[in-house]
């Protein structure tokens, strides 16, 4: 089964479209989840439902959102081009927000899951010895949860490699740039006569998934010290 | 040195309500179980806020519901035995021990590693993993952890409930040892009399939660 260039470059782009994003997420989805898993405020009902959110709106809607925000006129977009430098429209680090995205709501799940599975007790341990909350969280809480949140990262990971309305609503189809493993097989079934190359990017596309599903729960459950930390 | 405690807080359906002043030597708080022994632990501890009141160790006040002072518990220096040891699962005993000790600002610190290690007999145990340690072996980890942080005072929560009857003598003994070795102020949590008659120079009883009959 020999993979053309066109095949290996699509490979490649959708392995740094999903690295970057769940890079990119790792320390939002921590953040998010260490608040969802310890604070307790006004109004954690309604950031839950929004961290979710990308997990049950269609795809589509989703897109169209980001192309809304992130488009070469939206608030977001022209604020991240004027100071960062950074465009998102048609181009591979769109593909990679739409991943992020569409992985936050993922990873936050597995990272909290892992995070409440901490006994706060030694937490208050740590204070009474003189650590403040923050030292507390670096040296006690987030090594104690590392494993799940290794876990929340590989799914997000993926996620976004498996990644496919969203981030064809918000910046198609171009070869190189935006065109990775989902869309590449959906374009070839748009055309006859590549069932060969279909096959072999969707074998690809499962090897892919399972393999990081299979470390992720291998993960979890070390997280979870045997109890058996599910995360999906 | 004199510690001074008149707390006053509301759990569930029951007010616990303590004022007491401990100073050198073991003071052991005594009650039923649920008249708040713990709660009042934590209290001075800082891990529980108390609704009313003041808790003061030599002149300096920790927590003042009038004033509005609260210290967080990084800066009261108490050190606090638990019940049932609470190592850091992910961490080797000796690095459990230096917990602390890295913590506390070097003229804080009273005591060093190999001195805590012979003072409790714990050297065949500094690489050891928490989850391979018995009982015994983890509370007296528990306890030198404790003193390497440089404590002003000791907060004890019955550190021999969860042990067997010959690793309590082992134990007692050690506590006896920080006790008449360490020049250091120790409130000492039990519910049992045989214990508290032989640890305690003082004695302070809680009543029964919302009952108003306890002063100092």
């Amino acid at each position: 089964m020999a993979l053309s260039a066109e095949e290996w470059e699509i490979i490649a782009l959708s392995l740094k479209v999903a690295a970057v994003a769940v890079l990119a997420t790792l320390p939002v989805a921590l953040a998010l989840a260490t608040i969802l898993a310890r604070a307790q405020f006004p109004g954690k009902v309604l950031l839950d439902a929004l961290v979710h959110l990308p997990l049950v709106l269609p795809p589509v809607v989703t897109g169209w959102l980001l192309l809304l925000a992130f488009g070469n006129n939206g608030p977001a977009g022209r604020w991240l081009s004027d100071w960062l430098g950074l465009t998102f429209m048609f181009r591979w680090t769109g593909a990679a927000l739409a991943a992020a995205v569409m992985a936050l709501p993922l990873m936050v799940r597995a990272m909290r899951l892992s995070l409440e599975a901490v006994d706060p007790r030694l937490e208050a341990a740590a204070r009474t010895l003189g650590a403040s909350p923050v030292r507390s969280f670096w040296t006690i809480t987030l090594p104690l949860a590392s494993p799940g949140v290794l876990a929340g990262a590989v799914l997000g990971f993926a996620r976004s490699i498996g990644e496919f309305g969203a981030t064809i609503t918000f910046v198609s189809n171009i070869p190189g740039e935006t065109r990775t493993l989902p869309i590449a097989i959906y374009a070839a079934l748009q055309m006859p006569g590549n069932e060969d190359s279909v096959l072999r990017l969707a074998l690809i596309s499962v090897a892919l998934s399972l393999g990081a599903l299979i470390l992720s729960e291998v993960l979890a459950r070390r997280a979870g010290g045997g109890r058996g930390g599910h995360v999906l | 040195m004199s510690c001074d405690v008149a707390v006053e807080r509301r759990l569930g359906d029951s007010t616990i309500r303590a004022a007491f002043d401990f100073g050198s030597g073991l003071t052991a708080l005594f009650g039923p179980s649920g008249a708040g022994k713990t709660s009042v632990l934590q209290m001075v501890a800082g891990l529980l806020r108390p609704d009313q009141g003041r808790i003061a160790v030599a002149g300096q006040v920790l927590f003042d519901c009038a004033a509005a002072i609260d210290l967080p518990p990084e800066r009261r220096r108490a050190g606090y035995v638990f019940q049932d040891g609470r190592l850091f699962p992910h961490r080797r005993v000796r690095d459990n021990l230096l917990y602390g000790w890295q913590l506390a600002a070097p003229d804080q610190r009273w005591m060093g590693l190999d001195e805590a290690v012979e003072f409790l007999g714990i050297g065949h145990l500094l690489e050891r993993m928490p989850r391979t340690l018995s009982g015994g072996e983890a509370q007296r980890v528990a306890i030198g952890r404790a003193l390497l942080s440089g404590p002003k005072f000791l907060l004890m929560d019955e550190p021999l409930a969860s042990l067997d009857a010959a690793r309590r003598e082992d134990i007692l003994s050690v506590i006896e040892r920080v006790r008449d070795e360490l020049a250091l102020p120790i409130l000492y949590v039990s519910h049992d009399r045989g214990e508290v008659e032989r640890l305690a120079g003082s004695v302070v009883t809680l009543p029964q939660p919302g009952i108003d009959l306890n002063s100092g």
